[in-house]
Protein backbone atom coordinates (compact mmCIF):
# COMPACT_ATOMS: atom_id res chain seq x y z
CA UNK A 1 0.00 0.00 0.00
CA UNK A 2 1.43 3.77 -1.28
CA UNK A 3 -0.17 5.48 1.43
CA UNK A 4 0.18 8.64 -0.91
CA UNK A 5 -2.00 7.36 -3.43
CA UNK A 6 -4.46 5.29 -2.00
CA UNK A 7 -5.57 8.70 0.65
CA UNK A 8 -5.77 10.82 -2.79
CA UNK A 9 -7.72 7.41 -3.98
CA UNK A 10 -9.70 7.27 -1.47
CA UNK A 11 -10.95 10.71 -1.40
CA UNK A 12 -11.37 10.79 -4.95
CA UNK A 13 -13.86 8.18 -5.03
CA UNK A 14 -15.97 9.24 -2.00
CA UNK A 15 -16.02 12.69 -4.17
CA UNK A 16 -17.24 10.15 -6.89
CA UNK A 17 -20.35 9.17 -5.37
CA UNK A 18 -21.37 12.53 -3.91
CA UNK A 19 -21.26 13.74 -7.84
CA UNK A 20 -23.08 10.87 -8.89
CA UNK A 21 -25.49 11.15 -6.05
CA UNK A 22 -26.41 14.60 -5.99
CA UNK A 23 -26.79 14.03 -9.87
CA UNK A 24 -29.28 11.34 -9.39
CA UNK A 25 -31.12 13.25 -7.10
CA UNK A 26 -31.30 15.99 -9.04
CA UNK A 27 -32.71 14.08 -11.78
CA UNK A 28 -35.87 12.66 -9.23
CA UNK A 29 -36.54 15.86 -7.70
CA UNK A 30 -38.45 17.19 -10.51
CA UNK A 31 -40.30 14.13 -11.18
CA UNK A 32 -40.89 13.60 -7.16
CA UNK A 33 -42.17 17.13 -6.74
CA UNK A 34 -44.59 16.62 -9.95
CA UNK A 35 -46.14 13.23 -8.06
CA UNK A 36 -46.44 15.17 -5.03
CA UNK A 37 -48.01 17.94 -6.32
CA UNK A 38 -50.86 15.46 -7.85
CA UNK A 39 -51.16 13.95 -4.97
CA UNK A 40 -51.94 17.09 -2.72
CA UNK A 41 -54.99 19.21 -2.28
CA UNK A 42 -54.73 22.69 -4.13
CA UNK A 43 -54.46 24.37 -0.84
CA UNK A 44 -51.57 22.59 0.53
CA UNK A 45 -49.79 22.88 -2.86
CA UNK A 46 -49.77 26.81 -2.57
CA UNK A 47 -49.28 27.42 0.82
CA UNK A 48 -46.68 25.17 2.31
CA UNK A 49 -44.07 25.66 -1.21
CA UNK A 50 -41.55 22.92 -2.09
CA UNK A 51 -42.29 19.35 -0.30
CA UNK A 52 -41.43 16.02 -1.55
CA UNK A 53 -43.47 13.84 0.36
CA UNK A 54 -47.21 14.57 0.39
CA UNK A 55 -48.63 16.20 3.79
CA UNK A 56 -52.25 15.41 3.08
CA UNK A 57 -53.06 13.21 0.10
CA UNK A 58 -55.95 13.88 -2.62
CA UNK A 59 -57.47 12.96 -5.18
CA UNK A 60 -59.61 14.98 -6.66
CA UNK A 61 -56.60 16.29 -9.65
CA UNK A 62 -56.75 12.69 -10.63
CA UNK A 63 -60.97 12.83 -10.71
CA UNK A 64 -60.97 15.56 -12.38
CA UNK A 65 -58.54 14.10 -15.22
CA UNK A 66 -60.70 11.11 -15.27
CA UNK A 67 -63.80 12.99 -15.73
CA UNK A 68 -61.59 15.27 -18.65
CA UNK A 69 -62.92 13.39 -21.85
CA UNK A 70 -60.91 15.54 -24.78
CA UNK A 71 -57.60 13.46 -22.76
CA UNK A 72 -58.69 10.21 -22.71
CA UNK A 73 -59.82 10.95 -26.26
CA UNK A 74 -56.27 12.05 -27.27
CA UNK A 75 -55.00 9.06 -25.06
CA UNK A 76 -57.00 6.68 -27.66
CA UNK A 77 -55.62 8.28 -30.56
CA UNK A 78 -52.05 8.38 -28.85
CA UNK A 79 -52.41 4.37 -28.53
CA UNK A 80 -53.73 4.08 -31.87
CA UNK A 81 -50.71 6.55 -33.62
CA UNK A 82 -48.11 4.47 -31.63
CA UNK A 83 -49.23 1.06 -32.92
CA UNK A 84 -49.67 1.85 -36.44
CA UNK A 85 -46.79 3.74 -37.03
CA UNK A 86 -44.82 1.25 -35.38
CA UNK A 87 -46.10 -1.32 -36.87
CA UNK A 88 -45.87 0.81 -40.42
CA UNK A 89 -41.55 1.28 -39.13
CA UNK A 90 -41.22 -2.07 -38.42
CA UNK A 91 -42.49 -3.10 -42.05
CA UNK A 92 -40.59 -0.36 -44.56
CA UNK A 93 -37.54 -0.80 -42.33
CA UNK A 94 -36.97 -4.36 -43.11
CA UNK A 95 -38.37 -4.07 -46.33
CA UNK A 96 -35.34 -1.95 -47.25
CA UNK A 97 -32.73 -2.96 -44.92
CA UNK A 98 -33.22 -6.71 -46.05
CA UNK A 99 -32.59 -5.96 -49.75
CA UNK A 100 -29.50 -3.95 -48.82
CA UNK A 101 -28.16 -6.35 -46.68
CA UNK A 102 -27.17 -8.44 -49.71
CA UNK A 103 -23.75 -8.10 -51.07
CA UNK A 104 -25.14 -9.07 -54.34
CA UNK A 105 -27.37 -6.26 -55.22
CA UNK A 106 -26.73 -4.54 -58.13
CA UNK A 107 -25.62 -0.52 -57.69
CA UNK A 108 -26.17 -1.48 -54.27
CA UNK A 109 -23.68 1.39 -53.28
CA UNK A 110 -26.28 3.84 -55.22
CA UNK A 111 -29.44 2.25 -53.52
CA UNK A 112 -28.12 2.57 -49.85
CA UNK A 113 -26.39 6.03 -51.12
CA UNK A 114 -30.48 7.68 -51.90
CA UNK A 115 -31.36 6.58 -48.36
CA UNK A 116 -28.23 7.79 -46.49
CA UNK A 117 -27.83 11.10 -47.97
CA UNK A 118 -31.60 12.18 -46.17
CA UNK A 119 -29.79 12.00 -42.92
CA UNK A 120 -27.63 14.95 -43.76
CA UNK A 121 -29.98 16.81 -45.95
CA UNK A 122 -33.47 18.14 -45.96
CA UNK A 123 -35.90 20.08 -47.33
CA UNK A 124 -36.89 21.21 -43.60
CA UNK A 125 -39.96 22.08 -41.83
CA UNK A 126 -42.00 24.81 -44.91
CA UNK A 127 -41.37 22.39 -47.91
CA UNK A 128 -42.91 19.51 -45.52
CA UNK A 129 -45.74 20.81 -44.19
CA UNK A 130 -46.65 21.73 -47.79
CA UNK A 131 -46.35 18.50 -49.11
CA UNK A 132 -48.59 17.28 -45.96
CA UNK A 133 -50.88 19.59 -47.40
CA UNK A 134 -50.36 18.91 -51.26
CA UNK A 135 -51.09 15.40 -50.76
CA UNK A 136 -54.34 16.07 -49.24
CA UNK A 137 -53.77 14.03 -45.87
CA UNK A 138 -53.56 17.13 -43.31
CA UNK A 139 -55.95 16.33 -40.26
CA UNK A 140 -55.21 12.18 -40.77
CA UNK A 141 -53.79 9.68 -39.08
CA UNK A 142 -51.35 9.24 -42.20
CA UNK A 143 -49.95 12.77 -41.62
CA UNK A 144 -48.48 11.25 -37.89
CA UNK A 145 -47.25 7.86 -39.20
CA UNK A 146 -46.20 8.44 -42.64
CA UNK A 147 -43.24 11.56 -43.24
CA UNK A 148 -41.37 10.03 -40.60
CA UNK A 149 -41.70 6.18 -41.12
CA UNK A 150 -38.11 5.18 -41.98
CA UNK A 151 -34.87 6.54 -40.19
CA UNK A 152 -31.92 6.07 -42.40
CA UNK A 153 -30.14 5.51 -39.38
CA UNK A 154 -32.52 2.92 -38.43
CA UNK A 155 -32.04 0.90 -41.64
CA UNK A 156 -28.52 1.22 -41.18
CA UNK A 157 -28.46 -0.45 -38.23
CA UNK A 158 -31.05 -2.96 -39.02
CA UNK A 159 -29.21 -3.65 -42.49
CA UNK A 160 -26.02 -4.32 -40.43
CA UNK A 161 -27.23 -6.32 -38.06
CA UNK A 162 -28.81 -8.56 -41.01
CA UNK A 163 -25.02 -8.22 -42.73
CA UNK A 164 -23.82 -10.07 -39.15
CA UNK A 165 -26.33 -13.03 -39.45
CA UNK A 166 -24.81 -16.46 -40.47
CA UNK A 167 -24.87 -17.00 -44.46
CA UNK A 168 -25.32 -20.83 -44.61
CA UNK A 169 -29.10 -21.12 -43.72
CA UNK A 170 -30.10 -18.69 -45.97
CA UNK A 171 -28.13 -20.94 -48.90
CA UNK A 172 -29.09 -24.20 -46.90
CA UNK A 173 -33.52 -22.63 -47.72
CA UNK A 174 -32.00 -21.25 -50.80
CA UNK A 175 -31.23 -25.04 -52.31
CA UNK A 176 -34.75 -26.19 -50.68
CA UNK A 177 -36.26 -24.07 -53.80
CA UNK A 178 -37.43 -20.88 -50.62
CA UNK A 179 -37.67 -17.27 -52.79
CA UNK A 180 -36.05 -14.55 -51.14
CA UNK A 181 -39.40 -13.51 -49.78
CA UNK A 182 -40.02 -16.72 -48.45
CA UNK A 183 -36.36 -16.75 -46.29
CA UNK A 184 -37.45 -13.32 -45.02
CA UNK A 185 -40.13 -14.29 -43.37
CA UNK A 186 -39.44 -17.76 -42.43
CA UNK A 187 -35.53 -17.27 -41.75
CA UNK A 188 -33.88 -13.54 -41.35
CA UNK A 189 -37.21 -12.14 -39.80
CA UNK A 190 -37.02 -14.92 -36.47
CA UNK A 191 -33.82 -14.19 -36.17
CA UNK A 192 -33.92 -10.56 -36.01
CA UNK A 193 -36.25 -10.60 -33.00
CA UNK A 194 -33.25 -8.43 -30.63
CA UNK A 195 -33.39 -5.53 -33.55
CA UNK A 196 -37.29 -5.83 -34.13
CA UNK A 197 -37.48 -5.06 -30.56
CA UNK A 198 -34.65 -2.17 -30.57
CA UNK A 199 -36.44 -0.63 -34.05
CA UNK A 200 -39.94 -1.17 -32.35
CA UNK A 201 -39.46 0.87 -28.96
CA UNK A 202 -37.66 3.61 -31.08
CA UNK A 203 -40.68 4.12 -33.13
CA UNK A 204 -43.20 3.83 -30.03
CA UNK A 205 -41.39 5.80 -27.66
CA UNK A 206 -40.63 8.76 -30.50
CA UNK A 207 -44.93 8.28 -30.96
CA UNK A 208 -45.75 8.84 -27.99
CA UNK A 209 -43.88 11.57 -27.04
CA UNK A 210 -44.90 13.11 -30.94
CA UNK A 211 -46.89 16.53 -30.52
CA UNK A 212 -45.63 18.93 -33.31
CA UNK A 213 -46.87 17.10 -36.14
CA UNK A 214 -50.23 17.32 -34.79
CA UNK A 215 -50.06 20.80 -33.54
CA UNK A 216 -49.16 21.11 -37.83
CA UNK A 217 -50.80 18.53 -39.35
CA UNK A 218 -54.18 18.29 -37.30
CA UNK A 219 -57.06 20.43 -36.78
CA UNK A 220 -59.76 18.79 -35.16
CA UNK A 221 -59.61 18.52 -31.66
CA UNK A 222 -60.95 14.98 -32.01
CA UNK A 223 -58.04 13.90 -33.80
CA UNK A 224 -55.37 15.46 -31.42
CA UNK A 225 -52.63 13.17 -29.62
CA UNK A 226 -52.24 12.90 -25.78
CA UNK A 227 -49.22 15.41 -25.53
CA UNK A 228 -50.92 18.14 -27.33
CA UNK A 229 -54.04 17.77 -24.58
CA UNK A 230 -51.13 17.92 -22.15
CA UNK A 231 -49.45 20.75 -23.34
CA UNK A 232 -52.61 22.89 -23.48
CA UNK A 233 -53.49 21.83 -19.97
CA UNK A 234 -49.62 22.52 -18.91
CA UNK A 235 -48.69 25.33 -20.84
CA UNK A 236 -51.79 27.00 -22.10
CA UNK A 237 -53.54 26.42 -19.52
CA UNK A 238 -56.38 25.24 -21.26
CA UNK A 239 -58.88 24.51 -18.39
CA UNK A 240 -59.93 20.81 -17.41
CA UNK A 241 -63.34 21.55 -15.63
CA UNK A 242 -65.10 22.75 -19.34
CA UNK A 243 -65.95 19.97 -20.55
CA UNK A 244 -66.01 17.46 -16.92
CA UNK A 245 -68.67 19.93 -16.08
CA UNK A 246 -67.07 20.17 -12.88
CA UNK A 247 -67.14 24.03 -13.47
CA UNK A 248 -69.71 25.03 -10.97
CA UNK A 249 -67.03 24.24 -8.03
CA UNK A 250 -65.45 27.45 -8.64
CA UNK A 251 -62.01 26.08 -8.48
CA UNK A 252 -59.03 28.33 -9.90
CA UNK A 253 -58.36 27.81 -13.21
CA UNK A 254 -56.28 24.21 -13.61
CA UNK A 255 -54.52 23.90 -10.62
CA UNK A 256 -51.49 22.46 -9.87
CA UNK A 257 -52.70 19.57 -8.71
CA UNK A 258 -54.89 18.41 -12.02
CA UNK A 259 -51.84 19.39 -14.10
CA UNK A 260 -49.10 17.34 -12.66
CA UNK A 261 -52.75 14.73 -12.34
CA UNK A 262 -52.62 14.83 -16.45
CA UNK A 263 -48.75 14.74 -16.57
CA UNK A 264 -48.85 11.50 -14.22
CA UNK A 265 -51.24 10.08 -16.30
CA UNK A 266 -49.22 10.84 -19.65
CA UNK A 267 -45.80 9.04 -18.55
CA UNK A 268 -47.44 6.39 -17.02
CA UNK A 269 -46.79 3.96 -19.60
CA UNK A 270 -43.16 5.01 -20.06
CA UNK A 271 -42.48 4.40 -16.79
CA UNK A 272 -44.36 0.99 -16.78
CA UNK A 273 -42.12 -0.12 -19.76
CA UNK A 274 -38.89 1.77 -18.84
CA UNK A 275 -36.72 -1.56 -17.97
CA UNK A 276 -37.27 -2.72 -21.11
CA UNK A 277 -36.96 0.39 -22.74
CA UNK A 278 -33.99 1.35 -21.33
CA UNK A 279 -31.93 -1.79 -21.92
CA UNK A 280 -33.03 -2.20 -26.07
CA UNK A 281 -32.45 1.90 -26.26
CA UNK A 282 -28.84 1.12 -24.86
CA UNK A 283 -28.55 -1.34 -27.01
CA UNK A 284 -29.65 0.86 -30.03
CA UNK A 285 -27.48 2.99 -29.34
CA UNK A 286 -24.26 1.46 -29.37
CA UNK A 287 -25.00 -0.78 -32.45
CA UNK A 288 -25.36 2.30 -34.70
CA UNK A 289 -22.33 3.51 -32.87
CA UNK A 290 -20.30 0.32 -34.17
CA UNK A 291 -20.81 1.04 -37.76
CA UNK A 292 -22.42 4.32 -38.25
CA UNK B 1 -21.83 -6.21 -72.97
CA UNK B 2 -21.39 -5.06 -69.01
CA UNK B 3 -25.34 -3.65 -69.66
CA UNK B 4 -26.35 -6.57 -70.05
CA UNK B 5 -25.23 -8.21 -67.32
CA UNK B 6 -26.66 -5.38 -64.65
CA UNK B 7 -29.77 -5.84 -66.28
CA UNK B 8 -29.47 -9.65 -65.84
CA UNK B 9 -28.67 -8.71 -62.17
CA UNK B 10 -31.47 -6.84 -61.73
CA UNK B 11 -33.43 -9.74 -63.04
CA UNK B 12 -32.01 -12.16 -60.72
CA UNK B 13 -32.47 -9.57 -57.82
CA UNK B 14 -36.44 -8.88 -58.71
CA UNK B 15 -37.72 -9.72 -55.85
CA UNK B 16 -35.01 -7.51 -53.63
CA UNK B 17 -36.12 -4.68 -55.64
CA UNK B 18 -39.82 -5.50 -54.97
CA UNK B 19 -39.39 -5.27 -51.46
CA UNK B 20 -37.02 -1.88 -51.77
CA UNK B 21 -39.66 -0.05 -54.04
CA UNK B 22 -42.18 0.81 -51.49
CA UNK B 23 -38.82 2.11 -49.25
CA UNK B 24 -37.78 3.49 -52.20
CA UNK B 25 -40.96 5.31 -53.08
CA UNK B 26 -41.96 6.43 -49.39
CA UNK B 27 -38.13 8.51 -49.87
CA UNK B 28 -39.02 9.73 -52.81
CA UNK B 29 -42.18 11.26 -51.04
CA UNK B 30 -41.54 12.26 -48.15
CA UNK B 31 -37.66 12.90 -48.13
CA UNK B 32 -36.65 14.01 -51.83
CA UNK B 33 -40.44 15.87 -51.78
CA UNK B 34 -39.29 18.02 -49.28
CA UNK B 35 -35.38 18.75 -50.66
CA UNK B 36 -37.31 20.06 -54.21
CA UNK B 37 -40.25 21.56 -52.40
CA UNK B 38 -37.10 24.24 -51.18
CA UNK B 39 -36.99 25.97 -54.25
CA UNK B 40 -39.90 27.85 -53.07
CA UNK B 41 -37.58 29.89 -51.10
CA UNK B 42 -36.50 31.15 -54.62
CA UNK B 43 -39.98 31.95 -55.33
CA UNK B 44 -42.89 33.96 -54.05
CA UNK B 45 -44.62 31.03 -53.40
CA UNK B 46 -48.79 31.32 -53.32
CA UNK B 47 -50.30 27.76 -52.16
CA UNK B 48 -52.79 28.04 -55.10
CA UNK B 49 -50.07 28.39 -57.79
CA UNK B 50 -48.34 25.68 -56.24
CA UNK B 51 -44.58 25.14 -57.16
CA UNK B 52 -44.70 25.02 -60.63
CA UNK B 53 -46.66 28.41 -60.86
CA UNK B 54 -45.32 30.83 -58.68
CA UNK B 55 -43.09 33.28 -60.02
CA UNK B 56 -39.56 33.08 -59.10
CA UNK B 57 -37.95 35.85 -57.11
CA UNK B 58 -34.02 34.91 -57.47
CA UNK B 59 -32.73 35.24 -53.63
CA UNK B 60 -34.84 38.36 -52.88
CA UNK B 61 -36.10 35.94 -50.30
CA UNK B 62 -32.52 35.75 -48.98
CA UNK B 63 -31.60 40.04 -49.29
CA UNK B 64 -35.02 40.20 -47.22
CA UNK B 65 -33.76 37.95 -44.61
CA UNK B 66 -30.02 39.11 -43.87
CA UNK B 67 -30.93 42.51 -44.71
CA UNK B 68 -33.74 42.41 -41.35
CA UNK B 69 -33.02 43.36 -37.94
CA UNK B 70 -34.75 40.74 -36.33
CA UNK B 71 -33.07 38.05 -38.33
CA UNK B 72 -29.59 38.95 -36.94
CA UNK B 73 -31.13 38.83 -33.96
CA UNK B 74 -32.57 35.28 -34.13
CA UNK B 75 -29.24 34.28 -35.66
CA UNK B 76 -27.73 35.26 -32.66
CA UNK B 77 -29.80 34.13 -30.13
CA UNK B 78 -29.10 30.52 -32.11
CA UNK B 79 -25.73 30.52 -31.86
CA UNK B 80 -25.26 31.89 -28.87
CA UNK B 81 -27.43 29.16 -26.98
CA UNK B 82 -26.28 26.13 -29.26
CA UNK B 83 -22.71 27.18 -28.47
CA UNK B 84 -22.96 27.28 -24.47
CA UNK B 85 -24.84 24.05 -25.34
CA UNK B 86 -21.78 22.26 -27.06
CA UNK B 87 -19.53 24.34 -24.89
CA UNK B 88 -20.66 22.69 -21.38
CA UNK B 89 -23.05 20.05 -22.68
CA UNK B 90 -20.63 18.08 -25.02
CA UNK B 91 -17.61 17.33 -22.32
CA UNK B 92 -20.82 16.75 -19.56
CA UNK B 93 -21.56 13.07 -20.54
CA UNK B 94 -17.93 12.22 -20.77
CA UNK B 95 -17.31 13.15 -17.56
CA UNK B 96 -20.43 11.47 -16.21
CA UNK B 97 -18.78 8.23 -17.99
CA UNK B 98 -15.76 8.98 -16.57
CA UNK B 99 -17.14 8.98 -13.06
CA UNK B 100 -19.46 6.33 -13.20
CA UNK B 101 -16.83 3.72 -14.74
CA UNK B 102 -14.79 4.59 -11.43
CA UNK B 103 -17.96 2.73 -9.37
CA UNK B 104 -17.62 -0.98 -7.86
CA UNK B 105 -20.62 -1.56 -5.98
CA UNK B 106 -22.99 -2.70 -9.02
CA UNK B 107 -25.97 -1.59 -7.34
CA UNK B 108 -24.68 2.20 -6.96
CA UNK B 109 -23.64 2.00 -10.89
CA UNK B 110 -27.25 0.66 -12.28
CA UNK B 111 -29.18 2.88 -10.14
CA UNK B 112 -27.13 6.09 -11.21
CA UNK B 113 -27.35 4.72 -14.90
CA UNK B 114 -31.16 4.17 -14.72
CA UNK B 115 -32.01 7.21 -13.33
CA UNK B 116 -29.95 9.44 -15.09
CA UNK B 117 -31.36 7.87 -18.75
CA UNK B 118 -34.79 9.18 -17.59
CA UNK B 119 -35.66 12.45 -18.76
CA UNK B 120 -34.26 10.68 -22.17
CA UNK B 121 -37.72 8.88 -22.71
CA UNK B 122 -39.80 11.69 -21.70
CA UNK B 123 -41.20 14.64 -23.93
CA UNK B 124 -40.44 18.27 -23.63
CA UNK B 125 -44.23 18.57 -23.13
CA UNK B 126 -43.69 16.92 -20.01
CA UNK B 127 -40.44 18.15 -19.27
CA UNK B 128 -41.60 21.60 -19.49
CA UNK B 129 -44.01 20.91 -17.19
CA UNK B 130 -42.01 20.08 -14.59
CA UNK B 131 -39.19 22.17 -15.38
CA UNK B 132 -41.84 25.05 -14.55
CA UNK B 133 -42.71 23.89 -11.38
CA UNK B 134 -39.32 23.35 -10.20
CA UNK B 135 -38.42 26.77 -10.78
CA UNK B 136 -41.59 28.28 -10.08
CA UNK B 137 -41.15 31.12 -7.87
CA UNK B 138 -43.74 30.06 -5.30
CA UNK B 139 -43.44 26.47 -4.72
CA UNK B 140 -39.77 25.37 -6.35
CA UNK B 141 -37.16 24.42 -4.30
CA UNK B 142 -34.54 26.75 -5.79
CA UNK B 143 -36.18 29.68 -5.22
CA UNK B 144 -37.16 28.24 -1.86
CA UNK B 145 -33.21 28.64 -0.80
CA UNK B 146 -32.88 32.01 -2.38
CA UNK B 147 -35.66 32.99 0.02
CA UNK B 148 -33.91 30.80 3.01
CA UNK B 149 -31.04 33.05 1.93
CA UNK B 150 -33.05 36.50 2.34
CA UNK B 151 -33.17 37.22 -1.73
CA UNK B 152 -35.96 37.64 -3.92
CA UNK B 153 -37.91 34.92 -5.94
CA UNK B 154 -36.73 34.59 -9.55
CA UNK B 155 -39.16 34.40 -12.26
CA UNK B 156 -37.13 31.91 -14.02
CA UNK B 157 -38.88 31.42 -17.36
CA UNK B 158 -39.87 34.56 -17.94
CA UNK B 159 -36.74 36.47 -16.91
CA UNK B 160 -34.71 37.23 -20.23
CA UNK B 161 -31.58 37.38 -18.56
CA UNK B 162 -31.80 33.56 -17.05
CA UNK B 163 -33.59 32.34 -19.87
CA UNK B 164 -30.34 30.96 -21.87
CA UNK B 165 -28.85 29.85 -18.46
CA UNK B 166 -32.62 27.24 -18.46
CA UNK B 167 -32.40 26.49 -21.83
CA UNK B 168 -28.56 25.12 -22.00
CA UNK B 169 -28.91 23.89 -18.10
CA UNK B 170 -31.84 21.86 -19.04
CA UNK B 171 -30.71 20.96 -21.86
CA UNK B 172 -27.79 18.94 -20.03
CA UNK B 173 -29.66 17.52 -17.75
CA UNK B 174 -31.93 15.87 -20.07
CA UNK B 175 -29.24 14.39 -21.97
CA UNK B 176 -26.22 13.71 -20.10
CA UNK B 177 -27.32 10.45 -19.01
CA UNK B 178 -27.72 8.71 -21.90
CA UNK B 179 -25.01 10.66 -23.88
CA UNK B 180 -22.89 8.91 -21.43
CA UNK B 181 -23.97 5.51 -23.05
CA UNK B 182 -21.44 5.62 -25.82
CA UNK B 183 -18.77 6.89 -23.99
CA UNK B 184 -19.16 4.05 -21.62
CA UNK B 185 -19.42 1.00 -24.24
CA UNK B 186 -15.84 2.65 -25.25
CA UNK B 187 -14.25 2.96 -21.82
CA UNK B 188 -15.59 -0.93 -21.66
CA UNK B 189 -13.37 -1.58 -24.82
CA UNK B 190 -10.12 -0.57 -23.29
CA UNK B 191 -7.76 -3.49 -22.79
CA UNK B 192 -7.48 -3.83 -18.66
CA UNK B 193 -3.76 -4.71 -19.34
CA UNK B 194 -3.45 -0.76 -19.81
CA UNK B 195 -4.96 -0.46 -16.06
CA UNK B 196 -2.41 -3.40 -14.59
CA UNK B 197 0.77 -2.16 -16.17
CA UNK B 198 -0.46 1.49 -14.25
CA UNK B 199 -1.15 -0.06 -11.09
CA UNK B 200 2.30 -1.59 -11.04
CA UNK B 201 3.78 1.94 -11.38
CA UNK B 202 1.72 3.20 -8.60
CA UNK B 203 -0.06 5.65 -9.94
CA UNK B 204 -3.43 7.00 -8.68
CA UNK B 205 -6.70 6.88 -10.00
CA UNK B 206 -6.76 9.95 -11.23
CA UNK B 207 -3.71 9.40 -13.04
CA UNK B 208 -4.99 6.65 -14.83
CA UNK B 209 -8.32 8.39 -15.94
CA UNK B 210 -5.57 10.88 -17.41
CA UNK B 211 -3.00 8.73 -18.83
CA UNK B 212 -4.90 5.89 -19.81
CA UNK B 213 -8.57 6.24 -20.46
CA UNK B 214 -9.02 9.17 -21.78
CA UNK B 215 -6.39 9.01 -25.02
CA UNK B 216 -8.13 5.45 -25.33
CA UNK B 217 -11.35 7.35 -25.94
CA UNK B 218 -10.24 9.89 -27.69
CA UNK B 219 -11.31 8.68 -31.15
CA UNK B 220 -15.02 8.32 -29.99
CA UNK B 221 -14.80 11.35 -28.27
CA UNK B 222 -13.65 13.03 -32.03
CA UNK B 223 -16.25 11.15 -33.85
CA UNK B 224 -18.78 12.62 -31.40
CA UNK B 225 -17.60 16.27 -31.85
CA UNK B 226 -17.83 15.85 -35.61
CA UNK B 227 -21.89 14.14 -35.31
CA UNK B 228 -22.57 17.23 -33.13
CA UNK B 229 -20.50 20.13 -34.80
CA UNK B 230 -24.07 20.49 -36.63
CA UNK B 231 -26.07 21.65 -33.52
CA UNK B 232 -24.26 24.70 -33.37
CA UNK B 233 -26.80 26.09 -35.80
CA UNK B 234 -29.45 23.21 -35.29
CA UNK B 235 -31.69 23.90 -32.01
CA UNK B 236 -33.75 21.59 -30.37
CA UNK B 237 -37.16 23.53 -31.41
CA UNK B 238 -38.75 20.71 -29.24
CA UNK B 239 -37.39 22.07 -26.23
CA UNK B 240 -37.06 26.05 -27.18
CA UNK B 241 -40.65 26.33 -28.36
CA UNK B 242 -42.58 24.93 -25.17
CA UNK B 243 -40.48 26.90 -22.90
CA UNK B 244 -40.81 30.31 -25.06
CA UNK B 245 -42.80 32.86 -23.85
CA UNK B 246 -43.53 36.48 -24.59
CA UNK B 247 -41.23 38.13 -22.74
CA UNK B 248 -37.98 36.38 -23.84
CA UNK B 249 -38.77 36.25 -27.49
CA UNK B 250 -35.98 38.84 -27.89
CA UNK B 251 -33.03 36.34 -26.05
CA UNK B 252 -35.02 33.23 -26.96
CA UNK B 253 -36.43 33.34 -30.40
CA UNK B 254 -34.71 30.65 -32.50
CA UNK B 255 -34.08 29.49 -36.00
CA UNK B 256 -36.61 26.81 -35.58
CA UNK B 257 -38.77 28.90 -33.91
CA UNK B 258 -38.79 31.71 -35.80
CA UNK B 259 -38.99 29.68 -39.15
CA UNK B 260 -42.23 28.01 -37.16
CA UNK B 261 -43.37 31.39 -36.63
CA UNK B 262 -42.91 32.93 -39.72
CA UNK B 263 -43.96 29.83 -42.14
CA UNK B 264 -47.33 28.51 -40.33
CA UNK B 265 -48.52 31.43 -38.39
CA UNK B 266 -47.29 34.39 -40.97
CA UNK B 267 -47.95 31.61 -44.10
CA UNK B 268 -44.55 33.66 -45.50
CA UNK B 269 -43.92 30.26 -47.19
CA UNK B 270 -40.75 31.45 -49.33
CA UNK B 271 -39.40 33.62 -46.11
CA UNK B 272 -39.41 31.27 -43.97
CA UNK B 273 -38.48 28.30 -46.83
CA UNK B 274 -35.00 30.13 -47.22
CA UNK B 275 -34.73 30.82 -43.51
CA UNK B 276 -34.63 26.62 -43.12
CA UNK B 277 -32.59 26.35 -46.23
CA UNK B 278 -29.84 28.88 -44.81
CA UNK B 279 -29.81 26.78 -41.28
CA UNK B 280 -29.57 23.60 -42.83
CA UNK B 281 -27.21 24.55 -45.64
CA UNK B 282 -24.94 25.87 -42.77
CA UNK B 283 -25.19 22.91 -40.53
CA UNK B 284 -24.14 20.47 -43.99
CA UNK B 285 -21.32 22.87 -44.33
CA UNK B 286 -20.71 22.63 -40.57
CA UNK B 287 -20.40 18.45 -40.35
CA UNK B 288 -18.48 18.41 -43.49
CA UNK B 289 -15.81 20.85 -42.39
CA UNK B 290 -15.17 18.99 -38.87
CA UNK B 291 -14.90 15.38 -40.83
CA UNK B 292 -12.65 17.30 -43.03
CA UNK B 293 -10.67 18.76 -40.46
CA UNK B 294 -10.79 15.22 -38.58
CA UNK B 295 -9.49 13.96 -41.52
CA UNK B 296 -6.91 15.91 -41.59
CA UNK B 297 -5.80 15.35 -37.78
CA UNK B 298 -6.16 11.36 -38.02
CA UNK B 299 -7.90 9.00 -38.83
CA UNK B 300 -11.06 9.42 -37.11
CA UNK B 301 -14.06 10.43 -39.89
CA UNK B 302 -17.14 9.60 -40.59
CA UNK B 303 -17.08 9.19 -43.94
Amino acid sequence: MKSNASVSDRIFVILVYVILGGLSITTLLPMMQAVTISLSPPEVVNSYGFHLIPFEFDFTGYERVMQYGALWTAYGNTIVRTLLGTLITLIMTFLGAYPLSKRSLPNRKLWTGVIVLTMFFSGGLIPSYLLIKGLGIMNTMWSLVLPGAVSAFMLLIVRNFIIGLPESLEESAKIDGANDIVILFRIVLPLSLPIIATVGLYSGVGHWNAWFDSMIYIQDEKKQVLQMILRKILLEGQDVSVEAGAGSTAQAVNSETVKMAALVVSVLPILLVYPFLQKYFVKGTLMGSVKG
Amino acid sequence: MKRGLLLKSYAQHKYFFLMLLPVLVYYGIFHYGPMYGVVIAFQDYQFLKGVSGSPWVGLDNFRELFGGLYFGTVLRNTLIINFYKLLFGFGAPILLALLINEVRVKWFKKTVQTISYLPHFLSWVVLAGMLIEILSPSRGPINMVLTMLGLEPIFFISEPSWFRTILVSSDIWRSIGFASIIYLAAIAGINPEMYEAAEVDGISRVQKIWHITIPSIAPVIVIMLILNSGSIINDDFEQVFNLLNAKVMGVGDVLSTYTYSEGLLKMNYSYAAAVGLFKNVVALALVLTANYIASKLSDDTIF
